[in-house]
């Protein structure tokens, strides 16, 4: 007889407290796992975690966004963990450094610019090939509601999550024909180590569960873009709605 | 970047005394060690879910290092039944794991809702303490943060007289990182159940004494509003896991499967009014009237277990002023004390809405682990202006009887009552200065009762 085909997923970033919650998902589902990150004493931790839990197979393989060179042996290796390519893979990581430090400190700037849009690009285009040639696969990108317009008080971040948005819609139109799909996902606030200590109102902040059940829904369908919460489309509707000679003049 | 930190009010599930605490919540190992090495805040106290009821893991103007997202199983051994786990995973969550693979909590007290952490630093208790002992007793070993930034590794061969001041030691001697527990295998998510009507305190002891060791668990609500001749008027609980020839129909196809009611809710803080002394009589007779002494019912392990947590926030029902719980052993010599505490309680007439009593087996080596051999009772009281004078004359009557009360539930004890219940307590405090010599680990419960420094 020939055993169930078990679906895989890579996520890149897996110690942030959203990508954690959407592996965790894609375990609840029953998918094998590879989940990559920098700090491999607690991708290591996760791993197992998820591996416990959900009774399924879940590796941990060392991942830097930044180390350009290295993403190439990458994909050898997730395919090497689970003998064959992954379905799919969540995007996750990146960086953003203070607005005020980043105005005068260029290697801040150089270090957003390394891991939110060269760094994605580089691992994207990696698997984008691999995707394109199998004909199937799924990609969920965490780019940023900072991309959708620029607001003084974080606009460099923002600069580098407009570009991840932009690539990310070229890539979707040319990964359709190959039968991929490339959502977008743009999370509001969450309720992690990103929100914690902010003077926030409560309704407003998605619990981590439900924005890693969003993430999974989204991408399962192979939404073009979704916000995390949902409502945060409106919001961001209404943000971009505003007429740029109002925007100015407005302290956001 | 370090870690961010926030102001909230924190009270212990009986929701008395608010205090304003620092909270912290480390997603990262690193992000705790740093935090304990750091000098953030004065003095800082771990905390699980907060269902301790007073002021155990509060830390008033002070640190608190909510554990929550700590919550990573690590390993899981099939044939031997053993987790590792951080110490911020829940009961509830070991259960909706494992429950479907045969294992059970080898113990857990009235809620789900608790950690692996709290669960060890309260030495919590359950129903099967007759037979089981305490949840620490099902610890392998575990992992201690201490305020130096070294991890002890505490078992029964390693580091002994940590790992038997840790547990029920309520967070003073360092931050529990993981834990090794033994589960337990069962082959159902069902009890068996058999109730027993009795009418008298009298009537409830002697069937427990009779009956108790034919049943892993064994509980007796108590009606404490009934007086005289019907004074501990009681239904008995008894029960044990349901094997697979106990069940009939879907259950015994789907013997892990129960059906999930939808989860109720206390939406807000109820007015003072809504516990008073005639709902309360009302309940308790009803109470009373529906359980009539039956013999093996089924139900699923959450009716049996964890019937309040079917109500989330059902400590709203007190009001914004809140309840003390109270929870008193006494050697079972001293029957006497349990019979003046259940006397001066229903001539006080004050309501209490949950009201448990059972029977202890024998003490363990923890040194301020709370049960010893005798009986436990433990009630509900709604926090009024002369509620403080009312539980210091309770804690009389038990140390009058050589009894003592439960630090997890305690909001209002002295630290002379304290020490006089705890004999060991210098021992305690002899291990907690050597493990924290600058004094980095507090709360307000340990401030309160003279706990450390």
């Amino acid at each position: 007889m020939m055993s169930e085909f078990q679906q895989s997923v890579v996520i890149l970033g897996s110690t942030s407290g959203i990508v954690r919650a959407t592996a965790e998902a894609y375990a609840a589902a029953g998918f094998s796992l590879v989940l990559a990150a920098r700090d491999d004493e607690e991708n290591e931790i996760l791993a197992a975690d998820l591996g416990v839990r959900y009774d399924t197979p879940c590796h941990a393989v060392h991942f830097d966004g930044t180390d350009f060179s290295s993403h190439a042996a990458f994909v050898q290796e997730c395919e090497a963990c689970l003998g064959t390519n992954p379905t799919g893979l969540i995007l996750g990581f990146g960086y953003m450094a203070e607005q005020k430090i980043a105005e005068s400190d260029i290697t801040e700037v150089q270090k957003m610019v390394d891991a939110n849009l060269t760094g994605a690009i580089s691992i994207l285009e990696q698997f984008a090939a691999v995707f394109e040639t199998r004909g199937s696969g799924f990609m969920g990108v965490l780019s940023s509601v900072a991309g959708d317009r620029g607001k003084q008080s974080n606009y460099i971040y923002g600069a580098t999550k407009a570009g991840l948005t932009c690539y990310l819609e070229g890539l979707r139109v040319r990964l359709f024909k190959a039968n991929v799909t490339v959502t977008t996902i743009q999370p509001g606030f969450v309720d992690t180590k990103m929100t914690y200590g902010l003077p926030l109102p409560g309704p407003l902040v998605a619990t981590p569960k439900q924005a890693g059940d969003a993430i999974y829904r989204a991408v399962s369908q192979g939404k073009n873009e979704v916000y995390v919460p949902f409502f945060w489309r409106y919001i961001m509707m209404i943000i971009k709605s505003v007429p740029r000679w109002q925007f100015k003049k407005m302290s956001m | 970047m370090a870690e961010a930190n926030m102001q909230q009010t924190l009270t212990g599930w009986g929701g008395m005394n608010p205090e304003t605490c620092d909270v912290f919540r480390p997603e990262k190992r690193r992000a705790l060690s740093d935090l304990i090495q750091a000098k953030h805040s004065d003095t800082i106290i771990a905390r699980g879910l907060g269902r301790s009821y007073g002021d155990t893991s509060v830390n008033g103007g002070k640190g608190v290092i909510n554990m929550t997202r700590l919550n990573r199983m690590l390993a899981f051994d099939p044939e031997e039944g053993m987790l590792e786990c951080e110490a911020g995973v829940s009961l509830a969550e070991i259960i909706e794991t494992f429950l479907p693979r045969g294992f059970f909590v080898p113990v857990t007290p009235g809620t789900k809702f608790v950690t692996v952490g709290g669960a060890i630093a309260n030495d919590v208790h359950g129903k099967n303490h007759h037979c089981d002992g305490t949840f620490c007793e099902f610890v392998d070993y575990f992992t201690l943060l201490i305020p130096n930034g070294d991890i002890l590794t505490c078992s029964r061969d390693e580091n002994e007289d940590v790992f038997w001041a840790t547990a029920g030691g309520i967070g003073l001697t360092g931050i529990i990182l993981t834990a090794c527990i033994r589960l337990l295998p069962v082959e159902s998510a069902y009890m068996v159940t058999d109730y027993t009507q009795c009418t008298h305190l009298d009537a409830a002891l002697e069937t427990m004494a009779a009956s108790d060791q034919d049943y892993q668990y064994s509980v007796a609500w108590v009606d404490c509003l009934a007086k005289g001749k019907n004074l501990g008027r009681s239904v008995l609980m008894q029960g044990n896991h349901a094997g697979v020839e106990h069940l009939s129909g879907d259950r015994k196809e789907a013997p892990f499967t129960i059906k999930k009611g939808l989860p109720k809710m206390v939406p807000v803080q109820c007015p003072p009014f809504v516990l008073n002394s005639l709902s309360v009589q009302a309940f308790n007779t009803a109470f009373y009237a529906l359980h009539p002494t039956a013999e093996g019912s089924i139900t699923d392990y959450n009716s049996y277990f964890y019937p309040l947590d079917a109500i989330h926030h059902w400590n709203r029902l007190y009001g914004k002023s809140g309840f003390a719980q109270f929870q008193a052993t006494l050697p079972f010599e001293s029957k006497q004390g349990l019979v003046t505490m259940l006397e001066r309680l229903a001539k006080s007439r004050r309501a209490s809405f949950l009201a448990v009593l059972k029977t202890f087996g024998e003490q363990n080596p923890g040194l301020l682990s709370h049960p010893m051999k005798g009986y436990t009772l433990t009630l509900d009281l709604p926090n009024r202006s002369d509620l403080t004078p009312f539980l210091h004359e309770l804690d009389r009557v038990l140390l009058d009887h050589g009894g003592r009360l439960y630090l997890a539930k305690d909001a209002v004890a002295t630290a002379e009552t304290i020490a006089a219940m705890y004999p060991r307590l210098d021992e305690f405090k002899a291990i907690q200065r050597r493990l924290d010599p600058k004094g980095v680990l507090s709360s307000t419960m340990a401030r309160r009762l003279g706990l450390v420094g």
